[in-house]
């Protein structure tokens, strides 16, 4: 046990504050369990002076969307030399990324589904006629619009006609600029997470996700009961062998740190394919990532206290 | 570590298979979640529908709440009556002489804020299935407490004027004809939320005499009746028909929604039942806030009190309406509401004040869609702007970034070429309690 002080961090201004609120909560109690003495604080223009005055404890991010995963709040705590729990600013900026992110995945050599990224100032210039025609031809339908820079299925269509591609991108476009479009990949979806307490990242049990609705959307990703999870999921082993070494292989080539979650589809010939990896994973009491730890037989509190102390012997600006 | 553990199959949620029926359409949505950020200092929210207390005389008020424990503070946090205490019962008819109601104190049941005497009228009236009529649009908060209770909400058409009493006659009589069971007809005479609009003395009396002619009860809400903020006060609709209305009143917006104390004045019949319903819901309502809201009351002039409110609700007002003439795009509409807390704006065709709100609320904005006011997903190219809770300054800035968002998603869409159908959403996306 111990009683070394820990900042959970969340809120914060996102799309997703509602999620990153719940995920601080349960980490933050995860953490008090095994005997850390756990602020909670909110992002606000206070929080690096609260943060010195509590003698730059190790930070745990727990915020979701925006500033929160795309590497701006960690790029802060490492400029005021405070530790944290995580991936560094700059992979957080490139794994948030799913313009950036996809493609680099891809060139480790794992599948990904084939994605078109588009700022919306490019319809502008080109004129969006041709561009959506030519999305429709190259990528055919049913195909997935996504912002490039979201999570939690906000602003994600599944789109099956080219007559319903615009209203898709708009929808896209209203979380940020960049949208990507991506093949549909039928299969069973399932999430993998990553934990590295020092001796390299190794894969916990895949977790199946079966949405009552078909689609595992923000509803369905919230609402508890709207959807059936397996842990580990229903797979052969050969299969949940590669989804391991899929997580593992994104973790590493985006260059993450110490905790994440890939996101994936199994294919009807059994290939996971990925669609995309969280820096700072959902903690909340319907997500993946709490159930994958019980299934592999660990528990929160430690895990997350292991990578603090990882964390703390790292020191700041590492 | 040890990776072989027996198979989990969970939906995280035990009780899935035991819910009552009418629980399963309660969801979490990701617009509801928005309003989680719309409360952050950061952005003017246009969303809350929350009384700017702050005029109040708080040490005043807790000086006589102080008093209060220490002479009587037996009789206040001990259990009350079911129906709700006498002192404040007499003192609700004064309030209700304001708007031309005569009612006897015998007839009034105390609630827990005017939300859970509508909850108490559902219960009593409405069998699954039933219909009730509502305004469209109608606020939120009722049509969640109707479909809880598994009504059928069936709106009808409004004006500036308020209520069409032939679009209500045509709906009576059309519903009828299918032999569906018409339990009342809800509305909100006085600057109804979210539109706003003020209905006239004309139409208060068409309306109740299609009601009783069809047998249909009248449920009156009217929770920003004291707060005409330059229209000539118009008397309640139940100041001339006592026998088929049920009136709802509160304290929110008169004094402090905190202490959750409005009423039901009811039909002697009707307000039997109500007691006994409010009797097995919650033994009696809260009896600390009656006698504080009494306490006020009785040593405070409350009268000049509300005079403040609207000059402070004015302003904000004049501020809401200024930035929406200034900001606002062409082919954009909104209401002039001469009282309440809210205008009711209807964009430019084919934009979708839902899926638009993401983008408010990156530009650090929050309103809420025209969606959550209808019960059968229209709505979508209003939203509901409140101008009571932050100030006229906020209130200018708020339209700004409201009109900047306007443009950039009209630009957009003419850039996509995207059709002005309506798009229907799901209406479960209203938003929470801080926000109604």
């Amino acid at each position: 046990m111990t009683s070394e002080k820990v900042v959970v961090l969340a809120g914060g201004l996102s799309h997703e504050r509602d999620v990153s609120l719940r995920s601080g909560r349960r980490a933050a109690q995860a953490l008090r369990d095994v005997g850390h003495d756990v602020v909670e604080l909110d992002v606000s223009s206070s929080l690096l002076a609260r943060l010195e005055e509590l003698g730059r404890p190790v930070v745990v991010p727990m915020l979701h969307g925006g500033a929160g995963e795309d590497g701006a709040i960690r790029q802060a705590l490492e400029l005021a030399d405070v530790p944290f729990v995580g991936s560094t600013s700059t992979s957080a900026r490139v794994a948030f990324d799913k313009a950036i992110a996809t493609p680099r995945v891809a060139a480790a050599g794992f599948a990904t589904p084939r994605q078109i990224a588009l700022p919306d100032d490019m319809f502008r210039e080109l004129g969006s006629p041709t561009l959506v025609a030519a999305l429709g031809r190259r990528l055919g339908f049913p195909m997935m619009v996504k912002p490039a820079r979201s999570g939690s299925a906000l602003g994600c269509t599944k789109v099956e006609r080219v007559e319903d591609l615009p209203a898709a991108m708009v929808q896209a476009y209203a979380y940020g600029g960049v949208a990507v479009v991506e093949t549909f990949v039928t299969g069973t979806e399932v999430a993998v997470p990553v934990v590295d307490l020092g001796d390299g990242p190794v894969a916990l049990p895949a977790v199946e996700i079966r949405p009552d609705s078909g689609v595992y959307d923000y509803t369905a990703r919230y609402t508890a009961g709207a959807t059936r999870f397996l842990a580990p999921a229903e797979l052969d082993q050969d299969v949940a062998d590669r989804c391991a070494e899929l997580a593992v292989g994104a973790h590493r080539a985006l260059g993450l740190r110490d905790l994440s979650r890939t996101d994936l589809i199994v294919d009807g010939a059994g290939t996971p394919v990925f669609l995309e990896a969280n820096v700072a994973p959902g903690m909340t009491e319907t997500s993946t990532m709490p159930l994958s730890m019980e299934a592999a037989g660990m528990d929160l509190g430690h895990v997350l206290s292991s990578l603090v102390s990882l964390a703390r012997q790292r020191g700041a600006g590492a | 570590m040890s990776l072989e553990q027996p198979r989990r199959d969970t939906r995280l949620d035990r009780y899935v298979d035991t819910y009552a029926e009418r629980t399963h359409g309660l969801k979490v949505s990701a617009v509801r979640a928005l309003f989680s950020v719309a409360n952050r200092p950061e952005v003017v929210s246009l969303a809350g529908g929350m009384p700017n207390i702050s005029d109040l005389p708080l040490d005043i008020i807790g000086s006589k709440i102080g008093e209060l424990i220490a002479t009587r503070g037996t009789q206040a946090m001990q259990y009350g009556s079911g129906q709700g205490e006498e002192m404040i019962r007499e003192q609700i008819c004064e309030v209700m002489a304001l708007e031309g109601i005569t009612g006897h104190p015998d007839d009034i049941t105390i609630t827990t804020g005017s939300q859970q005497a509508l909850d108490l009228v559902t219960r009593t009236f409405v069998d699954p299935g039933d219909v009730v009529l509502a305004e469209a649009p109608s606020y939120v908060g009722a049509l969640g407490t109707f479909q809880a209770y598994q009504a059928q909400v069936v709106h009808v058409a409004m004006d500036s004027d308020g209520l069409q009493p032939d679009a209500l006659d045509a709906a009576i009589r059309s519903l009828r004809a299918q032999g569906r069971r018409v339990k009342f007809l809800y509305t909100i005479p006085n600057f109804n939320n979210p539109s706003g609009i003020l209905m006239t003395l004309e139409r208060r009396h068409r309306v109740a005499e299609i009601c009783r002619e069809a047998g249909v009860l009248v449920v009156e809400d009217n929770p920003y009746g004291l707060l005409s903020l330059d229209a000539d006060p118009v008397p309640a609709i139940r100041s001339f028909d006592a026998e088929n209305v049920v009136y709802l009143g509160s304290f929110s917006k008169t004094f402090a929604p905190g202490f959750r104390v409005g009423w039901a004045l009811a039909p002697h019949a009707v307000r039997e039942k109500l007691v006994l319903a409010q009797e097995s819901a919650t033994l009696c309502p809260p009896v600390f806030s009656q006698f504080a809201i009494s306490t006020y009351l009785a040593t405070w002039d409350w009268k000049a009190q509300i005079t403040v409110f609207k000059d402070m609700y004015r302003a904000r007002r004049d501020a809401m309406l200024d930035g929406l003439a200034e900001h606002m795009p062409p082919g954009t509409t909104w209401t002039h509401p001469k009282g309440g807390f809210f205008v009711w704006v209807t964009l430019p065709e084919g934009l979708d004040a839902q899926a638009l709100l993401p983008r408010a609320v990156t530009n650090r904005v929050a309103y809420v869609p025209g969606t959550a006011f209808y019960a059968d997903g229209l709505g979508s190219r209003n939203m509901r702007l409140s101008f009571c809770f932050p100030t006229p300054e906020r209130i200018l800035e708020g339209t700004r970034r409201l009109g900047e968002v306007l443009d950039a998603e009209l630009e957009i869409h003419a850039m996509f070429g995207i059709d002005s159908t309506p798009h229907p959403h799901d209406s479960a996306s209203g938003p929470g309690p801080d926000v109604i």
